[in-house]
């Protein structure tokens, strides 16, 4: 079908023309409003408070969402939001990761608040065509498509009744369609969904950026948490910004030359160290599965185990052979660390796409070592295969990588049989049960419809429809607050295992990857240090999400003498550039202390946010056992020495005992640590030892508003 | 007996930094080596001694994911 036929079935249901606005010092100042169920489109003033409390990005994400629901709302409500913004930094171009978007929304799995933070240029964008913020509310009745012009000064709603749904070509055929050239297609940012959002609750949205030299539009994920799902129920097809005239000052800086200089200092140390550190522009962030391998924390056949034998088919060097090199693969302007790599002419071999040839955003770290090691399949093409449809279908890779390893397990252990998978011999290892897992979860039939649940409610089905031990199912169903664990094995780790589950919005490692400093370099063996760590680590990594910026460029390249400055792990140097590139934007003079003040706020209110939906205490921070522990006989087995030796040193006497015995001695063991863990924690964070912030802090972080106030007064 | 990130590890005759981390798998290569607190650059480490009773760092710098 061509453009021209889809789009003349367009239907228009509302416009509203706006004056084109000027970003200044980080700022339009203005947000965009737009209700689905009643076609409203309108200006929201962006207040100071909002600019100095909330920053931008998450922060007025959740801001935008507090008032717009109540403690009942659910996902599926049309009250329920998706606020997209980028923030004060995001669209800068002389500083590598300066182009992120964050996406918050309430999580059809956990049931409370979700934030994602990904790249293409759809932040950037719709901040230059005159928005800090898009707020969307409301459903519509059939699909829709938003389209803001930034250049004419227009947005639209429209229905489009025509265009695929599945990302990949939604992509292509918006960028083309409101593209007025060749040419002009980098100007266009699209984001969209897919199928599988539909058919499970773990749907994405994909954020294109058009990769000029590959003549396709290219794809990043805001992935966690449902955030597609919540999309696709809201009947959206596509949003698509335009706007053209991308410029170094287009952000309007106070003070460019600092901003320039401390991007000199980045891209320089990018040239010249990425090809010995991290070979980030070579293989992204694939170099990880290796190293994860060698250190034993590659989630291998649902985090059983921490390595394989066979990982080495799935390593760095194997990938880069598919990788196209020497393409500019930045997901925004300006990011020299180009570790955005891609497949291409990558021929599929299942599914309803089968036998064509296509461009794959392929594949990161989360994604081998998900699909591939912990479902036990180590084939590359499988794996890239994978990374295609969970992608084109709109279908988060990490929760399905991490449901499918659960399902696996299940099958072999005899929880779940042919019978109940339809047929489906769900094993580890076998790649064509997953593919067609994949293709069932994302077409809505078959076993498929169940896993596209997530582990949480399957825990739930297995218990009470298949008479399954819900404690075991519990003890190996990696999930915490209803979002499936990101992949890496935190066993070994009491802080890791703490940066999953207290993460506010469940167990991602974007707020905290301690594993290094805590198990391998023990620079952190008190309660204490640990607290510390579980303190700065997510505040600092907070701040990223508040003004648009990624996190790869803060610790994936490091100056050469990082290792000799008091705290390599916080990469000093680049703190500093950090603070000079947000004075460089809004003209303030903060310090790297502010940082952790500004990042304080927002994760305090997130937690009350949680707090307010039904969470945010204590309960809700504790995770299976398998994050902690060996929960099966071959699991203590495959570590017998270490586990041994521990109990040993804690003056047990293992003499004559029965792993079962050691196991449970154990388990006795770990968990009070975690307990005295969140005691710390919660200490260090100003939390009461249910862990709700206590009214103290929230007075001295300037977060007291009167509901604030109201509902935490309840849990002091 | 020398010590490395705080752990007990055997004492050989004539070993070096770069054997310390090919036997305990140190594969990652943003790492700092410190011997007795004091820093060994990375071109020295195929070559360093250790002498028993050193205490070794190998502080790895990510604090990535
Ligand atoms: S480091 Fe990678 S993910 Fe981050 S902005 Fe650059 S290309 Fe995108």
């Amino acid at each position: 079908m061509d453009l021209l036929e889809m789009k003349k079935a367009h239907k228009l249901l509302a416009r509203m023309d706006y004056e084109l606005g000027k970003v200044e010092k980080g700022y339009t100042n203005r947000t965009l409003y737009i209700n689905l169920s009643d076609n409203t489109i309108k200006t929201k003033p962006v207040t100071e408070q909002m600019k100095e409390i909330f920053i931008g990005g998450r922060g007025f994400g959740l801001w935008y969402l507090w008032n717009a629901i109540t403690e009942k709302t659910k996902w599926s409500d049309p009250e329920n939001e998706i606020i997209i913004s980028t923030g004060p930094i995001g669209g800068i171009t002389q500083y590598p990761g300066a182009g992120k978007s964050l996406v918050v929304t309430l999580s059809p799995t956990t049931g409370s608040v979700m934030d994602n933070n990904t790249g293409g240029y759809f932040g950037p964008l719709l901040k230059f065509a005159g928005w800090d913020a898009l707020e969307i509310q409301g459903k519509a009745e059939k699909d829709v498509i938003i389209y803001i012009d930034g250049n004419s000064g227009y947005v639209t709603i429209e229905e489009a009744p025509l265009e695929a749904v599945d990302s990949h070509l939604a992509a292509e055929q918006f960028t083309a369609m409101y593209a007025d050239s060749e040419e002009d297609k980098r100007n266009v940012a699209v984001v969209s969904s897919g199928r599988g959002a539909e058919n499970t609750l773990i749907g994405l949205l994909n954020f294109s950026f058009y990769d000029v030299k590959r003549g396709v539009p290219r794809m990043k994920q805001a992935a966690r948490g449902g955030t597609g799902t919540v999309f696709r129920d809201k009947k959206i097809k596509a949003i698509i910004v335009k706007y053209s005239g991308v410029k170094g000052d287009t952000n309007g800086p106070a003070d460019k030359q600092k901003i320039i200089d401390a991007g000199l200092r980045l891209h320089r140390e990018i040239y010249e160290l990425d090809k010995v550190q991290n070979r980030m522009r070579e293989v992204g962030t694939a170099h990880l599965t290796e190293i994860m391998n060698d250190y034993d924390l590659l989630p291998v056949m649902n985090f059983q185990y921490g390595s394989h034998q066979d990982a080495v088919k799935l390593s760095s060097d194997v990938f880069k052979e598919y990788f196209t090199q020497g393409l500019p693969d930045g997901c925004w302007y300006g990011c020299s660390m180009a570790c955005a790599k891609a497949v291409d002419n990558f021929e599929l071999k299942t599914g309803p796409y089968k036998g064509q040839k296509v461009c794959v955003d392929a594949a990161e770290y989360e994604t081998v070592a998900g699909v591939g090691a912990n479902c036990a399949i180590f084939d590359p093409e499988y794996v890239i295969e994978a990374n295609f449809y969970c992608d084109t279908y709109g279908m988060d890779i990490i929760s399905t990588a991490t449901s499918m390893a659960f399902v696996m397990e299940c099958y072999e252990r005899g929880i779940i049989n042919k019978e109940i998978t339809g047929g489906l011999e769900i094993k580890f290892g076998n790649k064509d049960a997953a593919l067609e897992l994949i293709h069932q979860m994302g077409n809505g039939y078959g076993f498929g419809k169940i896993v596209g649940q997530g582990v949480r409610r399957m825990k739930k089905i297995f218990a009470e429809e298949y008479g399954a031990d819900p404690n075991l199912l519990n003890d190996i169903g990696m999930e915490v607050k209803g979002l499936e664990c990101s992949q890496y094995v935190s066993k070994e780790s009491l802080a890791q295992q703490g940066g999953y589950a207290l993460a506010n919005k469940g167990p991602q490692h974007d707020e905290a990857w301690l594993i290094f400093m805590d198990m391998v370099n023990k620079q952190i063996p008190t309660f204490e240090d640990k607290a510390q760590a579980l303190f700065y680590f997510p505040l600092f990594r907070t701040w990223f999400g508040l003004n648009g910026l990624c996190k790869l460029p803060w610790n994936d390249i490091e100056p050469a003498d990082n290792g000799l400055t008091d705290e390599p792990a916080k990469v000093p140097e680049h703190v500093r550039n950090y603070v000079d590139i947000f004075n460089g934007v809004t003209g303030k003079n903060i310090t790297k202390e502010d940082i952790i003040l500004q990042s304080e706020r927002v994760y305090n209110f997130q937690r009350i946010f949680n707090l307010r939906m039904g969470y945010g205490t204590r309960k809700y921070d504790i995770p299976p056992y398998r994050f902690m522990g060996p929960v099966t006989k071959e699991e203590y087995e495959s570590r017998a020495e270490r586990y041994d030796n521990q109990l040993k040193e804690l003056g047990y006497d293992i003499e004559g005992k029965t792993v079962e015995e050691k196991i449970k001695m154990l388990r006795e063991y770990r968990e009070d640590q975690y307990q005295k863990l969140c005691d710390a924690v919660y200490k260090r964070r100003g939390w009461t030892p249910d862990g709700v912030p206590t009214l103290e802090t929230v007075k001295r972080l300037g977060i007291h508003f009167p509901d604030v106030v109201e509902l935490i007064s309840k849990h002091q | 007996m020398i010590k490395v990130n705080k752990e007990d590890m055997e004492y050989q005759e004539g070993m070096t930094i770069e054997d310390i981390l090919r036997k305990k798998k140190y594969t990652f290569r943003m790492i700092t080596v410190i011997v007795n607190g004091r820093v060994i650059p990375k071109d020295q480490h195929s070559a360093y001694r250790i002498m028993d009773g050193d205490n070794v760092d190998v502080v790895h710098i990510m604090s990535g994911g």
